[in-house]
């Protein structure tokens, strides 16, 4: 990023929050169609704001997963913004007293726009303005993507729950950069695959985590 | 309260202390780069999990149905560097549209 002023990093955090409202609609009318209502969709977007639990939350209970099983994949799927928050935390500079608002701000999005900057006042700039107007506009998609969802009739007919799958794949793609995540992705998805005869729903993608971890300690041990 | 809003209360809470440790934890905790690897490689395979399901699961039987399409064609618009609402919409419309032709 070539942003020398706040400014620069205003217009910056307003173009990603634009393009990132485009997640928030499929997310929305994703939500309505796998039996969640209007409310619930926004409350996932208000008080969980990070995508990728959310549309793995939305998906388990919409294919017949337990409570604890989408809850725990959510969680799981949110443990990297512990790791933006280590980050952040001496980027940032943050007193004690402001880090619960921050806290909720820490998402894939802010966390870049923070990172692309050295300089303190710019790096504080990127992670406030790109969380904050990212927050507004993904909380108004996700309503309108809700509403939207809530007037269509059966959603198999639109083929949404092929969008879903779509929509978690684009959230996985750029992560998929080098051998070793390719390899984890298939691995995982394949063992997830296999699972679902043989064990409840739900159960076959935190399982599927599992790769991950043995792929982390492979790799270690080279 | 209805299972759905326990499920979504609970994820919130959750999602919410995970970023608030980030924030406030130690340093040296989190240092170790097997847990950073882990991490990194975590959401890779959950997601990729979640499509596999998604794609093939219908209850506890996998099938190959209209969705595989439907992928295809996500897949194809990722490759052509499409945006975001241009992947859902192809895979929407390939599967939406075999359904309505077989």
């Amino acid at each position: 990023m070539n942003d020398r002023t706040v400014s620069d990093v205003r217009r910056t955090a307003i173009g990603v929050a634009i393009a990132t409202a485009a997640y928030g609609v499929s997310f929305g009318a994703l939500a309505t169609a796998n039996g969640f209502d209007v409310w619930q969709a926004c409350a996932m977007s208000a008080l969980m704001f990070t995508g990728a639990s959310q549309f793995a939350l939305v998906g388990i209970l919409g294919s017949g997963g337990s409570v604890a099983s989408g809850v725990a994949t959510a969680w799981l799927l949110g443990a990297r913004n512990a790791f933006y928050g280590l980050r952040l935390a001496s980027l940032l500079g943050l007193p004690p007293r402001r880090r619960p608002l921050a806290a909720h701000l820490v998402i894939d999005e802010s966390t870049a726009q923070a990172v692309a900057h050295d300089d303190p006042a710019l790096a504080r700039a990127g992670f406030w303005y790109g969380g904050g107007i990212l927050f507004v506009l993904w909380n108004l998609s996700t309503l309108a993507g809700a509403i939207a969802g809530s007037l269509l009739g059966d959603p198999k007919a639109y083929g949404l729950d092929a969008a879903s799958s779509a929509a978690l794949l684009a959230l996985a793609w750029p992560r998929l950069k080098g051998t070793t995540p390719r390899l984890v992705a298939i691995a995982a998805a394949a063992v997830a695959v296999g699972l679902v005869p043989l064990v409840p729903a739900g159960v076959p993608v935190m399982a599927a985590g599992l790769i991950a971890v043995l792929a982390g300690f492979a790799r270690w041990r080279e | 309260m209805s299972r759905l809003w326990v499920a979504v209360l609970a994820a919130a809470a959750g999602c919410y202390l995970l970023k608030l440790a980030g924030l406030s934890i130690p340093q040296r905790v989190l240092e170790n780069t097997v847990v950073r690897r882990i991490a990194a490689l975590l959401p890779v395979a959950l997601l990729a999990a979640l499509v596999g399901v998604q794609t093939f699961g219908s209850g506890q039987t996998v099938t190959v149905d209209a969705r595989l399409a439907g992928l295809a064609a996500a897949v194809t618009a990722l490759l052509l560097r499409a945006p975001f609402l241009v992947v859902v919409f192809a895979a929407a419309a390939t599967t939406a549209l075999l359904r309505l032709t077989f």
